[in-house]
């Protein structure tokens, strides 16, 4: 037994750099949903001004759709603005929560970027997004036929995130009952 | 004169806390209450701080949130139990003991015994070396020949 201690430390350190090591590929500004497989939570927020009116929860059942969480005052929400553009040309439902966000200010970054949300609510309280565990702009959720919650992308959706995650799961979403 | 009066001010000195005094409630009890719950959450756009201490707007959100609860007259456990529904346990600096984080709360203790184990082992196998048994005659006959010149 004694002519094997001394592999001992050996094997730990193994061990403990195989767990770091997969520690390491892993995003820890990535909190996981609590929503997935829940429904959305309720609300009903007005839009960004009167003759665009918001949605609410009840809104978001039927079809497969994407609810995404933005901001006038996000950086990142400029680079995945062309992405939401052609997921809404491809006939997705598209639904934008304008969070921490002024109404006229989530209004006039959308007249210069363009809108591709099927309808905009305004969340400028933030306790909507608060409600739906939102940690950041931009969050996109998958909402199912039923309303509910069946994913979460946390940061900008990308040409990689929209092929390989969005379209499949929203194409395996429209087949369910 | 001047380490008296540096003294004097590190003394006096309080660390810096983000509430802002429009955040405060005015019951000082119900005040104290929070500022304990919000020590114990975590901010999760600047995840080794609580939201406490930090200065993102939607750690301000959230401490607004833990006093609202505490208006309304919820316990500490209820006003953290409302963050934990919506961010998962993650929000809590100090993690419940559940299935999925016995390795954490137990690891140490595990690292420690296996390591008493490995000491007890080792002074085990060290005492054995101390009581070699005592050379046969011929044994010492050889060594006193081997030793003789």
């Amino acid at each position: 037994m004694n002519r094997w201690l001394f592999a001992l430390p050996i094997a730990a350190f193994l061990v403990l750099a195989a767990v770091f090591g997969i520690g390491l590929t892993k995003d820890p500004s990535v909190i996981p949903s609590q929503l997935i497989d829940r429904p959305l939570p309720a609300f009903d927020l007005p839009g960004l001004s009167a003759d665009a009116p918001g949605f609410g929860s009840k809104d978001l059942t039927g079809k497969p759709l994407l609810l995404n969480v933005f901001a006038s005052w996000c950086a990142a929400c400029p680079q995945e603005h062309p992405m939401l553009t052609k997921i809404a040309r491809e006939g997705v439902p598209v639904y934008g929560l304008a969070w921490k966000d002024q109404p006229a200010d989530s209004a006039k970054w959308l007249s210069e970027w363009g809108n591709p949300y099927t309808k905009v609510a305004s969340d400028p309280a933030a306790r909507t997004g608060i409600d739906l565990g939102v940690t950041g702009v931009p969050e996109t959720f998958v909402v199912d036929k039923r309303g509910r919650v069946r994913y979460k992308q946390i940061g900008p959706i990308d040409e990689v995130v929209w092929t390989t995650i969005l379209k499949p799961m929203l194409a395996k979403l429209e087949a369910e009952a | 004169m001047n380490r008296f009066l540096l003294a004097t001010l590190l003394a006096i000195a309080v660390p810096a806390h983000a509430v802002l005094p429009s955040e405060q409630l005015a019951d000082p009890a119900l005040e104290a209450r929070a500022r304990e719950i919000s020590k114990e959450l975590r901010c999760v756009v600047c995840q080794n701080q609580s939201i406490d201490d930090s200065d993102a707007p939607l750690a301000a959100d959230l401490r607004v949130i833990v006093r609202e609860q505490l208006r309304l007259g919820k316990t500490d456990a209820q006003a953290k139990e409302y963050l934990v529904t919506r961010y998962g346990s993650y929000v809590l600096l100090r993690p419940p003991f559940r299935y999925d984080t016995w390795l954490l709360w137990l690891g140490p203790f595990a690292v420690l015994l296996a390591g008493a184990g490995l000491v007890i082992a080792w002074l085990r196998a060290r005492r054995g070396v101390a009581e070699t048994p005592a050379l046969t005659p011929q044994e010492q006959a050889r060594l006193d020949a081997l030793t003789k010149d």
